[in-house]
C-alpha cells in the first residue's frame, strides 16, 4: 500500500509538477523579497528622520502591517482591492503586492534598527578624521550596518518563503494545490498518497528554509561583536 | 582512620584533577581542623580556585578522596546537594540572585534545601544582616547594592545554612579598593567566633592577620605549608620567596605612581 | 458598506473570534510547556533527547504551519491517526509554537552567568530546585521580549485554522464573500475583529517591555 503511494510520487511527471508548484511559491517569495529589500532600505532611511509627520505615518503603516495576520492582508488585497478597483487581480499578483508591503515594513524596521544601533561616536570619529558624509557612510556606517542586517534579512526571507504557503488559500496553483490534484487523481489507486505528498511538501519547505536559517545563524554568531 | 582525623572537618587525600592533558591539581593532600582558618596563596593559575570548587563538587576529580567529617563526598554523589548544605561558599563575582530581594536570597537555601521554617530563617537572616550592618537592605534588590554590600550579603547567605566550613574564593578581587575593607572585616569577625574557613585571597596583609596556617600552592601542588609569621618573614622555599617578592615589588611600584 | 449587514454579521464574527481565542490560548499554553521542557533539555544537553529535540526545533521552525496542518489533518488519517479539527489546530499550534518558545527560553537560559547555577548548587539545592527557583525565573525575564513577540506571532498564525475546517474568522469572512458577495462588510469586520484581539495585547506587551527595560537599566 505504502509502496504504491510512494510510486505515485514518481509516477509520470508528478514529482516534476510538485517542483514546478514549488517554483511558483519560491518565485513569489523571491520577487517580494527583492522588492522589499529595495523599498525597505529606502523606508529604513526615511524612518530615521526626526520629522514627526513621517514618524507617525511610518509608525501606523508598520504597526498595521505587523499586527494583521498576513492572510488577512492577502484577503484585503485579493478580494477587497479587486472589488473596489473593479479589476481582477490574479492571486499571484496580489500575493507579491501583499508580501512586498509586508516585507518592506519589516525590512524598513530592520534597516532603521541597524542604522540606529551604530553608536554616535562612530559618526563622530569618522567626521573627526575629515571624511565627507558620503565617505562616512560608505566606509564606516554602512559596512557595520550590513553586518547586522544580512543575517536578519536572511531570516526575513525564510519567514517570507514560509508565509508564501498561504497563497494556496487565494487560489494560486502552487505546490500544495498541485499536491492536492495528485492526491485527488490517485485517490482510488493509492489511498495513502496524501501522507506521502504532504510529507514531501513538508520536507521541500524544510530543505529550502533550513540552510538559509542555519547560515543566517552562523553569520550572526560570527559577526557578533 | 587515625584518631587525629576526628577533629578534622575537611580532609583531602591525594587529590588529582585535570582537563584533557593538563594537570591542575597534582597529588594534593590537606586537612582543616574545626575552628581553623586556612589561607591558600599562590600565583594565578596555580589551582587555588579549582581546589575550592572540587571540595564543593562543582568540579569532577580524577583521583583521590575528599572527606567531610570523615565522609567521602564522592561516594555519595546522588546526595551531593545534602553535602553542599554543610559547605558554605562565597565567589569572587557577586553572585546574588538578581530576581530576588535580599531576604529571599538568604532564605532560599535554608527553606528550600533544608526545609526549615520560613519565619525562623527570616529572624536569623535579619540578625545576621544586622551583624554585617545591612539590616536596612533586607527588602532591597541586589542591583540596588554596592559590590561590597552584595558580597556581605553573599557571606550571610552562606552562613545562614549553618555550614561546617566556609570556602571563600577571592571574594574581594572584583571589589573597588574602598569596599575591600568592609568585607574583610566581616571575615575577621567570623574568624574570631571560631568559624572554620578555607580562604583563597590576594590580600597579603589580610592573610597574615587572619590565618592560622598558610598553604602556598604552585603548579597544582602544595609547595609550602607554615604559620603565617613564618611564611611571610622567612619562607622556606625559593618559589614562595619569589611569589612574595612580586607583591613587594608591586607595593613599591604603587607608591611610586601615586 | 451596509451598516445593517454589519450588525447582522457581528454575532458570527464574535463566535468565530471566541473559537480562535480559545484554541489560541490552549495552543499557546501548550507551546509554553513544550518550550520550557525543550529549552531545559537543550540547555543541559541531556544525551540523545537533546538531539531529538534539536531536530524537532529545526523541523518546526523551518516549515509553515499551513503545511503542518495539512499533514496532520489530511495526511495522518491515512495511516490511522485521526484527530478532530480542533485537536489538529491545537496540536499544530503547539508543534509550531513549542520550538519558538524553546528558542526564546534557551537564549534566556544561556544569558544567565554560570555562577548563578553554581551558587544555587552551593546552597545545597537540588538540580531541579536550581532550575525552578533560580534559572527559569531569570530566563523568563530575560527572554520576555521574544516570549511576548511569540505570543502575538502565534495568535496571528491561528488565521490558517480554516484549512482544517474550523469556523474561525477567516472562514466566516470567506463565506460571506463567496456566498453572499458581502466583500466590503466581510473584510471590514475581519480587520476590526483582528484589531480588537491583537491591538490591546500588542499595546500591553509594549508597556511590559518598556517596564522591563527600565528595570534592566536600573541594574
Amino acid at each position: 500500500m505504502l509502496q504504491s503511494a510512494i510510486n505515485v510520487l514518481f509516477q509520470g511527471r508528478n514529482f516534476i509538477r510538485l517542483l514546478e508548484g514549488l517554483w511558483i511559491t519560491v518565485r513569489i517569495s523571491l520577487l517580494s523579497v527583492l522588492l522589499s529589500i529595495i523599498l525597505g532600505i529606502l523606508l529604513g532611511f526615511i524612518m530615521t528622520k526626526k520629522n514627526p509627520v513621517i514618524r507617525v505615518i511610518t509608525k501606523i503603516y508598520l504597526e498595521f502591517v505587523r499586527i494583521m495576520p498576513q492572510l488577512v492582508l492577502l484577503f484585503l488585497v485579493y478580494f477587497g482591492l479587486s472589488k473596489s478597483l473593479h479589476i481582477n487581480l490574479s492571486g499571484e499578483f496580489s500575493a507579491i503586492l501583499v508580501f512586498t508591503i509586508w516585507g518592506t515594513a519589516e525590512m524598513g524596521d530592520l534597516v532603521r534598527g541597524a542604522l540606529e544601533s551604530i553608536p554616535i561616536h562612530q559618526y563622530e570619529s569618522g567626521r573627526a578624521l575629515g571624511l565627507t558624509e558620503k565617505q562616512l557612510y560608505m566606509n564606516v556606517i554602512l559596512p557595520q550596518t550590513f553586518r547586522r542586517l544580512i543575517p536578519q534579512s536572511m531570516n526575513l526571507v525564510t519567514r517570507m518563503i514560509k508565509t508564501t504557503s498561504l497563497v494556496v488559500l487565494i487560489g494560486v496553483v502552487e505546490v500544495v494545490k498541485v499536491g492536492q490534484q495528485i492526491i485527488e487523481a490517485s485517490r482510488l489507486t493509492a489511498p495513502l498518497a496524501a501522507i506521502i505528498i504532504y510529507t514531501t511538501i513538508f520536507f521541500m519547505y524544510f530543505i529550502i528554509c533550513f540552510p538559509l536559517s542555519k547560515f543566517a545563524g552562523r553569520l550572526e554568531q560570527r559577526w557578533k561583536d | 582512620m587515625n584518631t587525629n582525623s576526628k577533629d578534622n572537618i575537611l580532609q583531602i587525600k591525594n587529590l588529582e584533577k585535570g582537563f584533557d592533558q593538563t594537570t591542575i591539581l597534582n597529588n594534593l593532600s590537606l586537612e582543616v581542623k574545626k575552628g581553623e582558618v586556612v589561607v591558600i596563596l599562590g600565583p594565578s593559575g596555580c589551582g587555588k580556585s579549582t581546589l575550592l570548587r572540587c571540595i564543593n563538587g562543582l568540579e569532577t576529580i580524577q583521583n583521590g578522596e575528599i572527606l567531610l567529617n570523615g565522609e567521602n563526598i564522592r561516594e555519595s554523589k546522588q546526595a551531593m546537594y545534602a553535602i553542599r548544605q554543610k559547605i558554605g561558599m562565597v565567589f569572587q563575582s557577586y553572585d546574588l540572585f538578581p530576581h530576588m530581594n535580599i531576604l529571599d536570597n538568604i532564605t532560599l537555601g535554608p527553606v528550600k534545601a533544608q526545609g526549615r521554617k520560613k519565619e525562623e530563617v527570616r529572624r536569623e537572616a535579619e540578625q545576621l544582616l544586622e551583624r554585617v550592618g545591612l539590616l536596612d537592605k533586607v527588602n532591597a534588590y541586589p542591583r540596588q547594592l554596592s559590590g561590597g554590600q552584595k558580597q556581605r550579603v553573599a557571606i550571610v547567605r552562606a552562613l545562614c545554612m549553618h555550614p561546617e566550613i566556609m570556602l571563600f574564593d577571592e571574594v574581594t578581587a572584583a571589589l573597588d579598593p574602598e569596599m575591600v575593607r568592609e568585607v574583610l572585616d566581616v571575615m575577621l569577625e567570623l574568624a574570631k567566633q571560631g568559624t572554620t574557613m578555607l580562604i583563597v585571597t590576594h590580600e597579603m596583609s589580610f592573610a597574615r592577620a587572619i590565618a592560622d596556617r598558610i598553604i602556598f600552592l604552585d603548579g597544582g601542588s602544595i609547595v609550602e605549608e607554615s604559620e603565617p609569621e613564618m611564611f611571610f618573614t622567612n619562607p622556606s622555599t625559593e618559589r614562595a620567596r619569589k611569589f612574595l617578592d612580586v607583591f613587594t615589588f608591586e607595593n613599591v611600584h604603587n607608591i611610586e605612581t601615586e | 458598506m451596509d451598516i445593517e449587514v454589519i450588525q447582522e454579521y457581528i454575532p458570527l464574527y464574535v463566535e468565530a473570534a471566541k473559537l480562535t481565542l480559545r484554541l489560541a490560548i490552549i495552543g499557546i499554553l501548550g507551546a509554553i510547556i513544550v518550550g520550557l521542557l525543550c529549552s531545559i533539555i537543550r540547555y543541559y544537553k541531556i544525551p540523545i533527547i537533546h538531539k531529538i529535540v534539536g531536530g524537532y526545533v529545526e523541523l518546526s521552525r523551518n516549515t509553515p504551519l499551513l503545511i503542518q496542518l495539512f499533514f496532520l489533518y489530511f495526511g495522518l488519517p491515512k495511516i490511522g491517526i485521526v484527530m478532530s479539527s480542533e485537536a489538529c489546530a491545537i496540536v499544530g499550534l503547539i508543534f509550531l509554537g513549542g520550538s519558538y518558545m524553546s528558542e526564546a527560553f534557551r537564549s534566556g537560559l544561556e544569558a544567565i552567568p554560570k555562577i548563578q547555577e553554581e551558587s544555587g548548587l552551593c546552597l545545597g539545592l537540588t538540580r531541579w530546585q536550581v532550575v525552578r527557583s533560580i534559572l527559569l525565573p531569570q530566563a523568563i525575564m530575560i527572554s520576555m521580549p521574544a516570549f511576548l513577540a511569540n505570543i502575538i506571532f502565534l495568535i496571528k498564525e491561528t488565521s490558517v485554522f480554516s484549512v482544517v475546517a474550523l469556523a474561525d474568522l477567516m472562514f466566516v469572512a470567506k463565506d460571506l464573500i463567496g456566498l453572499y458577495y458581502r466583500t466590503d462588510e466581510a473584510l471590514f469586520l475581519l480587520v476590526v475583529a483582528y484589531l480588537i484581539i491583537l491591538l490591546p495585547i500588542s499595546i500591553l506587551f509594549t508597556i511590559v517591555e518598556r517596564r522591563l527595560k527600565r528595570v534592566a537599566i536600573g541594574n
